[in-house]
């Protein structure tokens, strides 16, 4: 049920990133999506519909899945576990807590479409420092 | 290349100028916001590279939240459960002991009705309803409004009942301490494998209704063995907020929890 508020805060996202740069239009979105967000099949189901009337309708998602690793602390070293979700070391048993990767659900990044006259004046690549930026 | 999205520096342009030039050093990591961009040449189609979590408003509201619980050493607890499971009814057992003690407010959130609030309420404590409406899980920013019309006192403990649901909540950081998972014997055994998330991001389960265990098939050595199996460090708590057996280690447990909120501020304040 979440992917909707997943896919809507997805496409609020991007909107913003579009205003910013003057877009007319969000052409391609690409999202990472670790393993154990499990939303996947989901989020392409509901993008379409929560995107229309906004500036992604349209638009073509990427997932890119990124799997799951985990720190074994008696190996010291990053290991894949032999099921999603049996968070033991593959090689000493030992239970690891700490996934390194795998719950990743990250907005990559957004192409799109800036009409000539947004264009002309394009916004500086030095924006990191403006307000959207100021969030933790 | 770039480490964190595997971009090449060598073709990327924004509206024509080079990646490298547009990058600022050390920006990456963390909710990187650079925003390099891959213009096309002809200044209309812009690759902009963003790499932000796709919850970071609700990140940022919880961690806001944090804050705010901080500032007056709130203990915050989210509990989740499925539908069921006794958070309402383990909650006015534990308001009715812990009166008097320590001060408790409670936000409660159903999808619709006012009746777990009231019940709240009835036990005596201070008690706010959130109705998501069709929404299936509590976010950080209404649970803040929540948080602004209750006002809790220094010290409080603030229980946030989440909507009944194993599988949503467990996405959104509500700025809480801890997220405790409550599982009833009438369910079933296998619950932390079917539902891994929850029990995985819960640093405490209790295992509700143990009065009930003669009369169902549960076996609850094994349901602990399978929520460990998803979380190695997850404690578990039995009990039975009918018969009260239980309900001290639950409470004592609080009070710790409390009692290190209380010190974090003192800390922080000095």
């Amino acid at each position: 049920m979440h992917e909707l508020s997943l896919a809507t805060s997805l496409i609020e996202l991007a909107c913003e990133h579009a205003a910013e740069n003057g877009a007319s239009r969000v052409t391609r979105l690409r999202v990472r999506l670790g393993v154990l967000a499990a939303v996947r099949r989901a989020l392409y189901f509901c993008f379409e519909p929560a995107a229309r009337g906004t500036a992604c309708e349209g638009a073509v998602l990427e997932i890119d899945e990124v799997p799951l690793s985990v720190l074994c602390p008696a190996c010291d070293a990053v290991k894949t576990p032999s099921g999603l979700y049996n968070f033991r070391c593959p090689t000493c048993g030992t239970p690891t807590p700490r996934v390194v990767t795998g719950r990743e659900m990250q907005l990559v990044s957004v192409e799109l479409d800036i009409p000539e006259a947004a264009s002309e004046s394009p916004p500086s690549a030095h924006r990191s420092d403006d307000s959207t930026s100021a969030r933790p | 290349m770039c480490g964190v999205c595997g971009c090449g520096e060598g073709e990327a342009r924004l509206d024509g100028r080079a990646l490298a030039q547009a990058r600022i050093p050390g920006e990456h990591g963390g909710h990187g916001h650079h925003h390099h961009a891959h213009g096309q040449g002809h200044g209309r189609r812009a690759l902009v590279e963003i790499e932000q979590d796709i919850l970071s408003k609700n990140d940022a509201d919880a961690a806001t939240n944090r804050a705010r619980f901080g500032e007056r050493g709130i203990l915050a607890l989210n509990l989740v459960s499925s539908p069921g499971a006794g958070k309402t009814t383990l909650l006015t057992a534990t308001i009715e002991t812990l009166k008097g003690s320590l001060p408790v407010a409670v936000i409660e959130g159903d999808q619709e009705t006012a009746n777990d609030a009231d019940r709240i309420r009835a036990a005596g404590a201070r008690a706010v309803q959130i109705n998501t409406g069709r929404g299936c899980h509590l976010d950080a920013h209404t649970v803040g409004h929540a948080f602004d019309s209750l006002a809790p006192e220094i010290g409080t403990v603030l229980f946030i009942e989440n909507v009944g649901n194993l599988v949503c909540p467990a996405a959104f950081d509500l700025g809480e301490d801890h997220k405790v998972a409550i599982l009833s014997v009438a369910e079933g055994e296998d619950k932390p494998l079917k539902y891994p998330d929850m029990f995985a991001a819960a640093e405490l389960m209790v295992l509700n209704k143990i009065d009930l265990l003669p009369y169902v098939e549960f076996d609850p050595d094994r349901a602990i063995e399978y929520a460990r199996r998803v979380n190695p460090q997850i404690a578990v708590i039995r009990l039975s907020a009918r018969t009260g057996e239980g309900m001290p280690a639950w409470l004592d447990w609080i009070r710790q929890a409390s009692e290190r909120a209380l010190r974090a501020r003192t800390a922080s304040v000095a």
